[in-house]
């Protein structure tokens, strides 16, 4: 007998564990910085342009919209270095039991987390 | 001892790219470490620090590193992201080649970036 297999495509009904969370924001992440590499190699190219482009720069960072962009995109390289980390670790055999992997997913939470916040300090 | 013959099909690019992902992944994570140190121990961030900086063979060149580094590694990771998600050959096909035409053009342009000026 065949037992209809539940299919939870339903996002909002699926419970990803720990470990899912940090690998949905791993790919998520990655996207995100994928797309914002034109823009930051145009603020690097801006901010050796001249003292004027130099400046300017510091006084469009001023804004706190952008400076929460900044940090948002700071959170998400940090995000993705932290779980990378992880992978490495995970590829090498290192805690790829379940409980040693939840801890060290909530670590990369936690980590990445408290690195923004260090460096949205710094920054604002 | 059983003699197993095993068709091996496919087009061979799985164990280099999975390597390529890790290799680039560590070369970015020690120019991160690298670069935190470099900008703590600018005396200030004015523009002339700043200039000089870059004008420095070592960080032209591991820049240069990093961010050849950071376009292989985008490639894979873009690249995956589309096969699991785009189900249609002939739009993965024009979204690789958009992705590709970006980064070499990235590329370009970093070098650019770093040498010019």
């Amino acid at each position: 007998m065949l037992k209809p297999r539940p299919k939870y495509l339903n996002l909002f009904q699926i419970r990803l564990p720990l470990g899912g969370v940090v690998s949905i924001m791993h790919r998520v992440s990655g996207a995100v910085l994928f797309l914002l590499i034109p823009l930051l190699l145009y603020l690097l190219q801006m901010s050796l342009e001249s003292p004027q482009a130099f400046a300017a720069f510091g006084s469009v960072f001023a804004h706190p919209v952008l400076k929460l962009i900044l940090i948002g995109l700071v959170w998400a390289y940090l995000h993705h270095l932290c779980a990378g980390i992880r992978y490495l670790a995970l590829d090498l055999d290192y805690g790829t039991d379940l409980a040693p992997a939840r801890t060290s997913a909530k670590a990369v939470l936690v980590v990445s987390l408290g690195l923004t916040l260090i460096v949205g300090a710094w920054l604002w | 001892m059983a003699m197993v013959k095993r068709e091996v099909v496919g087009a061979h690019y799985g164990l280099r790219d999975w390597l390529a992902q890790r290799i680039t992944a560590v070369v970015m994570a020690v120019y991160t470490c690298m670069m935190l140190a470099v900008l703590a121990s600018l005396p200030s961030l004015d523009y002339w620090y700043w200039k000089a900086l870059w004008e420095m063979p070592v960080m032209r060149y591991s820049t240069m590193l990093f961010l050849f580094s950071v376009y292989l590694h985008a490639w894979i990771g873009v690249r995956d992201i589309f096969m699991d998600y785009v189900k249609d050959a002939g739009l993965r096909l024009t979204l690789y080649v958009i992705v590709i035409g970006a980064l070499v053009s990235y590329a370009a342009w970093s070098v650019q970036i770093l040498w010019g000026a």
